[in-house]
């Protein structure tokens, strides 16, 4: 069986595979980590999102084979781990989560959109969380805490300065 | 706004691996099991007084939380009923998920029964633990027990403030008999209930650290990836597995069986040592199933089609006040309607799963993510024909459920395979298996009769035509019967309306084959869409607003300060801009009244909706944000089920098999939502599902308002809209 490195949270991981396994498996199933979800295999609940090299990805639609040893695999336990990301502190606030199955995929794709716009309006919210669907609907408190964890960036900001 | 919780970060808040590891759980009844112990580790072991309330002698306090938690947050909801009365505080408590073991007693999360049937039984058992811990200090004290009292896990002296914690008096109070009235606390006396709270056990859901069903991981375990027949119920005629065996990883392929409550079809797993390989091998798999007439019968537009036809005869009464008929025909102004909901699936984003072991001696220990652990552990029991005892359940959190996950078929897989191998099995369905093999919320067809009198809605007539629940699985219908659960749900004793002239209420049962089961809200979706167009199309006809005409015919109370409320709350009065339209409908389920508001504006061939007002009258509750939140995705299920495609068969095959062809509401098509919630001290409601009936109905009147079009058939496509 082939063999591949993985950077998954700054940590390389030696993984024994098949080539076409998608990442959402690996991780969850090869390496451990269990935060990340499956709910479709197809691209269309968002609930296996991650980031590679900072970007939004679905993690079902990447084979393992296709994933450089140096790229940066980051996974809903690797944004908070010393402490929580503004983003879950948001959540936490709004009290998002309701069963809480859909949120990780949520919560790394709310943390992208605001790397790359730090002050989203709607219209960005919505293109960046289309993706990720939400059958208990906290759609509502999504819109509300993305706001909420952006303004906290913009504190942080203002008083670093 | 909420409060702020003084710790934000308490990982051992849930327990989610349960009470075996506990390890110290004794039996119901303490006395004697105190007595097994030995007496240098006695101290440190924590009494069972009862059998939710746990206290050790170090004053650290567990409660049994028997309702399992689907995201409705029963996990800090329900043991908070005990703390409350118990008087103790919710940040020092570890709450643990129950195991099914009858001496928790009903222990099913569904019908939205936790907080309202739980509300006197579990705050008793709080209360007569507090007055024994009370008993035992003014014992120790040697004052009356009126002279003390209980607060934040100590027992107080009244008069000069010394103290015992519960820890100091459990093992006295364990041999005091338990009081069997006590007393309960009065609304102004809470300190948890009906305050906001935050839950606690949201940290571990932001971190990806929650244990769902799907992450349940259980050493030396296999995966199962299963395919069921295309057709619900085809028999299996062969197995080709030459392909699959080539995958590495594949162990193995077994014919299974999908256990239904009321039948049991043939279907086939793949083991593997990986999920990935189990999923590869079914695709690998070739199959041939006996169609047994299946593609005929399996089919929604038959199905409705002898819905129509029986619309056109009389149906079972269950209730009828003076003869609707007859004045029917006499009437001057009447409408003569049928409205149309679809088979609808619960889609939780995750899928199916179970993991069970059976081993050597028999006996079974099952993970997954379940609503029912008691109602499980008997049926496991029955299936495999060994004792309860025999039986271990860990529920693991639920991925969402809204119904789906009290049906049993997926964990019976799991301890049908692991029976067969010995060792633990893992089943995971795929978003196919979940939306192609049901059961499904029932299609229903309602057929609608009115008629006005001097701008009033005077007579009104609902008939229910479909399949049953009780009947198609659980076989408890005869066919003689009207549907007594449709029956209560439909009464003129819940939905309160009073029509002077006429009333009448009856059923047709439809059979089907394609399997159906409850649904969140079970048939209170069905009957709201129905009975609520209808009163606005009524309303319209008698020349009144749509609000103002359900006024004119409730004299509850409480319907009328819900309605009252949602016109404060919408500005309901003030008129809209040229090009939108308000849609309102009001219903009551599970012992709660919801009212909701919809604005739409014209865009394009359809319309786009902009807002959701809903009101919710759930008398008293645990927690506001709790309430609020449950009603909010309520709204978003709500329109859901109103805009998006209902199932579909095509000769036999469900036409759908994953979110790209069965979408559910995205963040980009969710209007602004407000809910507000009617503050009293009426018995509590259900919260869970009362929001969801009044939506679709909402949204086709403010489609009617914004438009003209009147849509009297779910699904509706919104952006593309025909008369
Ligand atoms: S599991 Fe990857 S998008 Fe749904
Ligand atoms: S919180 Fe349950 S699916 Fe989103």
């Amino acid at each position: 069986m082939p063999k591949y490195i993985l950077t998954i949270n700054k940590k390389q991981h030696r993984i024994e595979a098949d080539s076409d396994v998608p990442l959402v498996w690996v991780l969850r199933d090869y390496v451990g980590l269990k935060g990340t979800k499956f709910g479709c295999g197809i691209a269309s609940c968002g609930a296996c999102t991650i980031h590679l090299n900072g970007n939004p990805v679905r993690s079902c639609q990447l084979k393992i084979s296709t994933v450089p040893a140096t790229a940066q695999i980051t996974t809903i336990e690797g944004i908070g781990e010393q402490v929580l990301h503004n983003v879950q502190q948001a959540w936490l606030e709004l009290q998002v989560p309701q069963c809480g199955y859909c949120q990780s995929g949520q919560i790394m794709s709310a943390v992208a959109l605001l790397r790359k716009k730090p002050n989203p309006i709607d219209k960005d919210i919505d293109t960046a969380m289309a993706g990720n669907l939400c059958r208990c609907g906290t759609y509502e408190r999504i819109r509300q805490a993305i706001y909420r964890a952006a303004k906290m960036e913009a504190e942080v900001v203002t008083r670093d300065k | 706004m909420l409060a702020e919780s003084p710790k934000t970060n308490r990982r051992d808040f849930i327990k989610t691996s349960g009470l075996a590891t506990l390890g110290l759980l004794i039996g119901l009844d303490a006395k004697a099991n105190l007595l097994n112990l030995s007496s240098d580790n006695a101290a440190a072991l924590p009494v069972e007084i009862n059998p939710f309330i746990l206290i050790g002698a170090d004053n650290t306090i567990t409660i049994i939380n028997p309702r399992p938690c689907m995201g409705q947050g029963t996990i800090q909801s329900v043991p908070a009923m005990i703390a409350e009365e118990l008087e103790v505080d919710m940040e020092n408590v570890t709450i643990i998920q129950s195991d099914g073991k009858s001496k928790y007693g009903a222990q099913t999360s569904g019908n939205s029964s936790s907080i309202r049937r739980l509300w006197l039984p579990l705050r008793k058992a709080g209360a007569a633990t507090k007055e024994m811990l009370i008993e035992a200090a003014s014992g120790k004290w040697s004052i009356a027990p009126t002279q003390c009292y209980a607060e934040n896990a100590k027992v107080f002296r009244k008069d000069n403030g010394q103290s015992f914690t519960y820890g100091e008096l459990v093992e006295a109070a364990s041999k005091l008999s338990v009081p069997q009235e006590p007393v309960l606390k009065q609304k102004n006396e809470f300190k948890i209930l009906g305050k906001p709270a935050k839950r606690f056990d949201l940290d571990d859901r932001v971190t990806g650290k929650a244990v769902y069903g799907l992450d349940i991981d259980v050493p030396g375990m296999v995966y199962a990836a299963i395919l069921h027949s295309p057709m619900i119920f085809g028999k299996l005629v062969s197995i080709d597995d030459s392909e699959v065996i080539k995958i590495p990883g594949v162990i193995k392929t077994i014919p299974c069986e999908r256990t239904m409550i009321y039948t049991t079809t043939d279907s086939v797993a793949v083991i593997a040592s990986n999920w990935w390989a189990a999923s590869k091998g079914r695709s690998a798999l070739k199959v041939a199933w006996d169609k047994n007439g299946l593609d005929t019968t399996l089919d929604n537009k038959e199905y409705m089609s002898r819905c129509y036809t029986a619309a056109k005869k009389d149906g079972i009464r269950f209730e009828e006040f003076n003869d609707f008929q007859s004045k029917f025909e006499t009437s001057q102004s009447k409408l003569d309607l049928t409205y149309e909901t679809p088979f609808l699936s619960h889609v939780p984003i995750e899928p199916e799963t179970a993991t069970a072991h059976v081993k050597e001696d028999g006996s079974v220990e099952i993970w997954a993510p379940l609503q029912g652990p008691g109602e499980t552990l008997e049926e496991i029991a029955r299936y495999l024909n060994i004792s309860t005892e025999k039986v271990k359940i860990h529920v693991a959190l639920m991925g969402g459920s809204f119904g789906r996950k009290a049906y049993m078929d997926f964990i019976k897989e799991a301890c049908f395979l692991s029976n067969k191998l010995k060792i633990p099995v893992k089943v995971i369905w795929t978003r196919d298996d979940d939306i192609r093999q049901g059961p499904y919320r029932p299609a229903l067809l309602s057929h609608m009769q009115g008629f006005v009198e001097d701008g009033k809605i005077k007579g009104f007539h609902h008939h229910m035509i479909g399949e049953s629940i009780l009947g198609q699985v659980f076989k408890g219908l005869a066919d003689d019967k009207a549907d007594p659960w449709i029956g209560e749900e439909s009464s003129p004793n819940n939905n309160k309306y009073i029509f002077t002239e006429a009333h009448k209420v009856s059923w047709t049962n439809v059979k089907t084959v394609i399997p159906i089961m409850w649904w969140r809200s079970v048939n209170a979706s069905n009957i709201g869409w129905g009975q609520e167009c209808f009163i606005d199309e009524l309303a319209h006809l008698a020349g009144k607003d749509p609000l103002q005409a359900r006024l004119d015919i409730l004299e509850d109370e409480r319907f009328r300060k819900v309605l009252a409320t949602l016109a404060e709350k919408t500005n309901y009065h003030q008129k809209l801009p040229q090009g939108s339209g308000r849609g309102i409908a009001i219903t009551r389920a599970f012992g709660t009244i919801v009212a909701c508001c919809i604005t739409a504006t014209k865009s394009g061939n359809g319309v786009k909706l902009d807002s959701v007002v809903s009101v919710i009258d759930c008398g008293i509750y645990v927690n506001a944000d709790t309430v609020k939140a449950q009603t909010e995705g309520n709204i978003i299920m709500g329109i859901t089920a109103a805009i998006k495609p209902g199932i579909v068969f095509n000769k036999g095959v469900c036409a759908q098999n994953n979110y790209n062809n069965y979408p559910i509401l995205r963040i980009n098509e969710t209007p602004k939502i407000e809910v507000y919630i009617i503050e009293n001290a009426e018995a509590p409601g259900g919260v869970g599902e009362a929001g969801l009936p009044p939506v679709a109905p909402a949204l086709g009147n403010a489609i009617f308002a914004t438009t003209g079009i009147r849509k009297r058939n779910l699904p509706i496509d919104i952006t593309n809209l025909t008369a």
